[in-house]
């Protein structure tokens, strides 16, 4: 039980981050997945996580998406406690009401695309801003009209999922993200099960997010160069801890730590 | 054979109507209790799951006449009075219902986990999640056993007419009983079981699968 007064917005001084691991814990058994991970991402900042396989990358994102429950510490999103909530003076674990109040902040596309098989692209986008949001139909159909657009899949709007490309399906599962007017977006490899020659049709849309939105983004990618080009900061994760962390030209033009070196020399070999 | 037919045609055709009655109360009865108890066996509570593992064991590891009898003969004991034909369709949905329940079950189990987490990921209620998003899916995934069950459900209901509903298996019992035309009768009564099981039942779960296959977009 931690209390109050360790809300992080009253240790960082003036500006409240958008995410704030604070001392956090993940493990499944005897597995620590994540080991006392604290980590702090600012209003539109973007981020890259890199690292071994196995080294907790994902469950960083699917904690945030409250898709994990966490073991130890507590994760703000927004100045609010996340996986936590405040009950009688104390943090207590968070029930579902109040991840559902909170998961609204946040956003996510995951390797896969997970696009609902049973619904047209644009059904897919409406589906939340109808559902969850309460918008009237047209209101949700012009504003996923819209990302559509931004993402270049308005001509294939009424298309099933099992009709697109995979690359065209990660498209889509980024507007059915964005449609939900989150403030923090989540990437997880979402290039990473495409032919390598629909890569950058996905990348692409994420570099004019990046460019055009005050959006705050948590990528992870095998994608080095990617990593470079749109990250503010890029962490080097290894055995559930960041071994190193810093801007994409000190990390990958002049590694502090042994096994970042390691770990970027031996991607580099395999490209 | 044809002046058989042409004598006691009515008869049949008034069973035949009957059997078809039961047959759509106990689908809809029977497709109730599966999705009530197939999503009460993945329940994260231990009683619900304890209950519907409990009815599914009671009602796929007895008999249907038995349990026929029992709604029929013994409630009655219990102060529970049932008609004959509300009993009848009773017994059968509630057999076929446990049968479906875990049809529902596994139809659930097959929707990818990837499911789950997107809907999760926007921010759907867990009723949402099942209503919106699961159950459509798991639909799709279950038809083809479904048609099969509906067929088994079909040829269930001639147990009615050990409790005296007059369905086909009924008027042919009578007409036998009266006639001995035995041959002619239960055959009429077997080809009638045939036709609507093959041209009627049939098709229009082929119909439906396509109908959903279609909505999938794999059509
Ligand atoms: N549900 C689970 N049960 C048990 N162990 C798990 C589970 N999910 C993940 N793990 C383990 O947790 C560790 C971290 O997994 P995670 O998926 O976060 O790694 P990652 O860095 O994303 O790796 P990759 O690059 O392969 O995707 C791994 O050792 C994995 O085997
Ligand atoms: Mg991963």
């Amino acid at each position: 039980m931690q209390d109050l007064s360790a809300l992080p917005h009253e240790l960082t001084g003036n500006t409240v981050p958008m995410i704030s691991f604070k001392s956090v814990r993940k493990a499944y058994g005897d597995l620590v997945v994540i080991n006392d991970l604290d980590l702090d991402i600012q209003v539109g900042e973007t981020v890259s996580i890199i690292g071994p396989s196995g080294s907790g990358k994902t469950t960083v994102l699917r904690m945030l998406m409250t898709l994990e429950d966490v073991n130890g510490g507590v994760i703000y999103v927004d100045g609010k406690p996340l996986t936590h909530m405040v009950k009688n003076g104390k943090l207590v674990p968070a029930n579902e009401r109040h991840l559902r109040k909170q998961r609204v902040n946040i956003g996510m596309c995951f390797q896969h695309f997970n696009l609902f098989p049973h619904m047209t692209a644009i059904e897919n986008c409406m589906e939340g801003p109808v559902q969850v949001l309460g918008l009237s139909k047209s209101e949700a159909r012009e504003r996923s009209e819209e990302l559509l657009e931004l993402v270049g899949m308005i001509d294939k709007k009424d298309q099933h999922p099992a009709r697109l490309s995979g690359g065209q399906q990660q498209r889509v599962a980024i507007a059915r993200a964005l449609a939900m007017r989150p403030k923090v977006m989540l990437f997880d490899e979402v290039t990473s099960a495409l032919d390598p020659e629909v890569i950058g049709e996905v990348t692409n849309v994420i570099r004019n997010l990046v460019a055009e939105h005050n959006l705050t983004m948590l990528l992870v990618t095998h994608q080095m160069g990617f990593a470079r080009d749109i990250s503010d900061r890029v962490c080097f994760f290894f055995g559930g801890k960041i071994e190193e962390q810093g801007s994409p030209d000190q990390l990958f033009g002049n590694p502090q730590r042994e096994r970042t070196r390691q770990f970027l020399s031996a991607v580099r070999e395999a490209i | 054979m044809l002046d058989f037919l042409v004598l006691y045609w009515p008869r049949l055709l008034s069973g035949t109507g009957i059997t078809i009655a039961q047959f759509l109360a106990a689908a809809v009865l029977g497709v109730a209790i599966s999705l009530v108890f197939g999503l009460a066996k993945l329940s994260s509570t231990l009683i619900v799951r304890g209950i519907a593992t409990t009815y599914i064991e009671v009602f796929r590891g007895t008999s249907l006449v038995v349990q026929l009898y029992w709604i029929f003969f013994v409630l009655p004991l219990f102060g529970l009075t049932i008609d004959n034909f509300t009993a009848g369709y009773i017994a059968v949905g509630m057999n076929i219902g446990a049968y479906g329940a875990e049809l529902v079950r596994g139809g659930i189990l097959s929707v990818p986990k990837g499911q789950w987490e997107a809907a999760v990921a926007v921010n759907m209620s867990g009723f949402q999640r099942m209503r919106r998003i699961i159950l459509p899916q798991a639909l799709v995934n279950m038809l083809p056993p479904w048609g099969n069950l509906m067929i088994e459900l079909l040829k269930g209901t001639a147990l009615v007419s050990l409790i005296s509903v007059g369905d086909l298996m009924f008027q042919a019992r009578q007409i036998n009983a009266s006639t001995f035309l035995s041959a002619q009768v239960f055959g009429a009564a077997l080809i009638i079981y045939y036709i609507l099981a093959r041209f009627m039942l049939t098709p229009c779960m082929r119909w439906l699968e396509r109908v959903m296959a279609r909505k999938l977009g794999r059509a």
